[in-house]
């Protein structure tokens, strides 16, 4: 059950929006139905589902109608056609209350440009979602203490907006749309306003954060890296309309069309690409099955000179080498247990290639993927260079 | 040809029927209110004139952040207009400044609220207070003297027609400046009206509206002269007499005394304005 359902959610800013809408119907572009009407099509005709604990990202460059689309969600602005359904709850007709219960209750936001009250304490800004309901003095407080404590800002709580960095006044703004314990968490291009560096920290604060809450997050940004690294899944848009909705990798490899392609081709692909994407299936021999002869009929079979060891229930138990099992097998003995090496380098499935590129570079055995102790696969040298070339290649194509 | 429209005579019927309908809010105001202000300053004339200027030092010497600027000048300014024999005027300058500018703030902040709040009510405001006040300041003596006989009242009524505008403008700008995005924050946490107005845009916009009271108490206490036509008492008072006799050392004096009060509140008010955090 998605935690947000959008249906043909659109929003036309200006007077003829039925005009606008139809032209819209006949397929008439952005341009053609300013030109026309003289209304500007925020949004149109977005559908989507945001599942619960999905790091959803809305991206798209300025214009693009994402920061508008991410208001039609609580409502900041009125949604010209369509329907948001949030929890079970659709927003789209009810009342002004109600409205405010879901908007106190369900979706706490965050702002690019931070929306501190500069007449405010840190705690007091934390706490305002909180005071808005009428919560006590001592429970707000308390919570909003413990959402400070989350972002690692619990010592500066008497400090006032102003007297902070923007990364740590960023951070206030995401505590306090925590304190309220919300459902939703939208984030309207939350760290676009923090220079790079600061940037990479507070994504990285943010997974670890949601690693803990498992919260529904939307993702509003311009900035691709920024989509990639946090995004579970990614929607693109371009002219109010959303043009590919996928996992970073899903954009990434099979773009939906040109734009989609333009806009990815300039990534760096060591930083998506990662373990999963450019492993081989392994060649294993089984330590409570095959012996040395198994072992040395396979590495002939496939010209390797040392073998990946796996248990019965695929658990890497290390590797031998070509050398070692002929010397074993010389002398008769039917076990490999004693030549086994364990210094083999592993990474995790889903590890950047860039990091594999440095573990690569001086080892002598293929590095082993591994998942919860068991072997899912190798990666050999020429793998890493043919996936970063083929990155590449996309680039030259479009140049 | 045609005649001249009886503009005047329209105003003068519309004043006479205001007079006789609406005597029975205006008499209270005139008997009740006027006994009130008068006794006050009566009163505050009565209290030993260095109790006052101790009290105006210690209130500046705190507003001011602990400095000395604005006690010295305050000590030896009120020194010098007791010295000149007329504490007991501007005792009566200060109290009719005093409830002119506090009318002008009840009424002017909360129709500044509205202004802002609605572009139908901006634009039905703005001309009226354009109006009122570029209307010469004479003008609003003679309805006060219909309404409110002579005196400290029609003093305050016109003081406070004059005076009001600023705060008015002030309030209204200052809660169309609060930013959208704090605005949106306020609005995303699901605020209600009220707790927006009270929680957010008042305290943005609590330096613009200081500084429309600071411009409303200022426009106050220049009406003060022109008040003492109708018989507002105090130094105004003073500043009249000394030119129907052509006394021109009296009415420097005299002028004196209203530009040291004028620069005492303003600079006591323009230190409320400033942060606690700065």
């Amino acid at each position: 059950m998605p935690v947000i359902q959008v249906d043909n959610l659109s929003k036309i800013f200006g007077k003829k929006t039925k005009a606008a809408t139809s032209l819209l119907d006949e397929g008439y572009s952005k341009e053609e139905v300013l030109e026309k009407t003289g209304c500007t099509v925020g949004v149109n005709r977005a559908t989507f589902e945001v599942e619960e604990g999905e790091v959803f990202v809305i991206m798209g460059l300025s214009g693009s109608g994402k920061s508008t689309l991410v208001r039609l969600l609580n409502r900041l602005i009125e949604p010209t056609e369509g329907e948001v359904e949030v929890s079970g709850q659709k927003l789209a007709k009810i009342g002004k209350e109600e409205l405010r219960k879901v908007r106190r209750e369900k979706m706490s936001m965050v702002f690019q440009k931070f929306a501190l009250f500069p007449f405010r304490t840190v705690l007091e800004n934390t706490e305002f979602g909180l005071e808005i309901q009428g919560v006590d003095k001592e429970t707000r407080s308390n919570k909003a203490k413990e959402a400070l404590e989350l972002v690692g800002l619990g010592s500066f709580m008497n400090q006032y907006p102003n007297q902070l960095s923007g990364g740590m006044q960023q951070r206030v703004g995401l505590a306090r749309a925590l304190a309220n314990d919300p459902e939703v968490l939208l984030m309207d291009e939350a760290f676009s306003a923090l220079d790079p560096l600061i940037r990479k920290d507070m994504q990285d604060e943010l997974l670890d954060l949601q690693e803990k809450m498992k919260k529904t997050i939307v993702f509003i940004t311009h900035d691709l890296d920024e989509a990639l690294r946090i995004g579970d899944r990614i929607a693109l848009m371009k002219d109010g309309s959303i043009v590919q909705i996928g996992s970073p990798e899903e954009i990434l490899m099979s773009p939906a069309n040109d734009y989609v392609e333009r806009f990815v081709e300039d990534v760096d692909r060591s930083k998506v690409l990662t373990a999963h994407h450019i492993m081989q299936r392994p060649e294993t021999v089984n330590i409570e099955k095959h012996g040395p002869r198994v072992a040395l009929e396979r590495m002939r079979e496939q010209g390797l000179s040392s073998i990946y060891v796996v248990n019965r229930k695929k658990q890497l138990k290390g590797y031998v080498t070509a050398d070692d099992v002929a010397e074993v097998r010389k002398r008769e003995e039917k076990d490999l247990h004693h030549i086994l090496r364990t210094d083999m380098p592993t990474v995790e499935t889903d590890a950047p290639t860039q990091d594999i590129m440095e573990i690569i570079q001086d080892t002598p055995v293929p590095v082993a993927v591994v998942e919860e102790g068991k072997l899912r696969g190798v990666i050999v040298r020429g793998a890493v260079i043919a996936a970063l070339a083929s990155g590449n290649g996309v680039t030259e194509d479009h140049a | 040809m045609v005649a001249g429209i009886p503009v005047a005579d329209w105003i003068d019927a519309l004043v006479e029927w205001m007079q006789t309908t609406f005597s029975f809010i205006f008499d209270p105001i005139k008997n009740d209110f006027g006994d009130f202000i008068e006794s006050t300053a009566e009163w505050l004339s009565t209290v030993p004139a260095w109790v006052i200027i101790a009290l105006v030092a210690i209130i500046a010497f705190f507003i001011s952040g602990k400095r000395f600027g604005l006690v010295i000048f305050s000590v030896i300014g009120l020194w010098f207009v007791s010295n000149q024999g007329l504490w007991e005027e501007l005792m009566f300058t200060f109290t009719l400044v005093f409830f002119a500018s506090l009318i002008s703030v009840i009424i002017g902040v909360p129709v500044g609220i509205w202004m802002s709040k609605s572009r139908v009510v901006q634009s039905i405001m703005t001309p009226i207070l354009d109006f009122m006040q570029t209307m010469p300041a004479f003008v609003y003596l003679i309805p006060a003297v219909v309404f409110f006989g002579i005196g400290m009242v029609p003093g305050v009524f016109s003081s406070v027609v004059f005076a009001t505008p600023p705060v008015v403008r002030f309030t209204n700008l200052g809660i169309r400046q609060v930013s959208d995005e704090l605005v949106e924050a306020a609005d995303a946490f699901g605020t209600t009206g009220k707790q927006k107005l009270f929680k957010v845009e008042l305290p943005m916009a609590r330096k613009t509206i200081m500084a429309g009271v600071n411009q409303t108490v200022m426009l106050s206490l220049s009406m003060v002269v022109i008040a003492s036509m109708i018989g507002a008492p105090g130094l105004g008072d003073n500043v009249l007499t000394a030119l129907e006799r052509a006394r021109e050392g009296e009415g420097f004096v005299a002028g004196l005394g209203i530009v040291i009060l004028a620069i005492i509140i303003d600079r006591i008010t323009q230190n409320l304005n400033k942060d606690k955090n700065e």
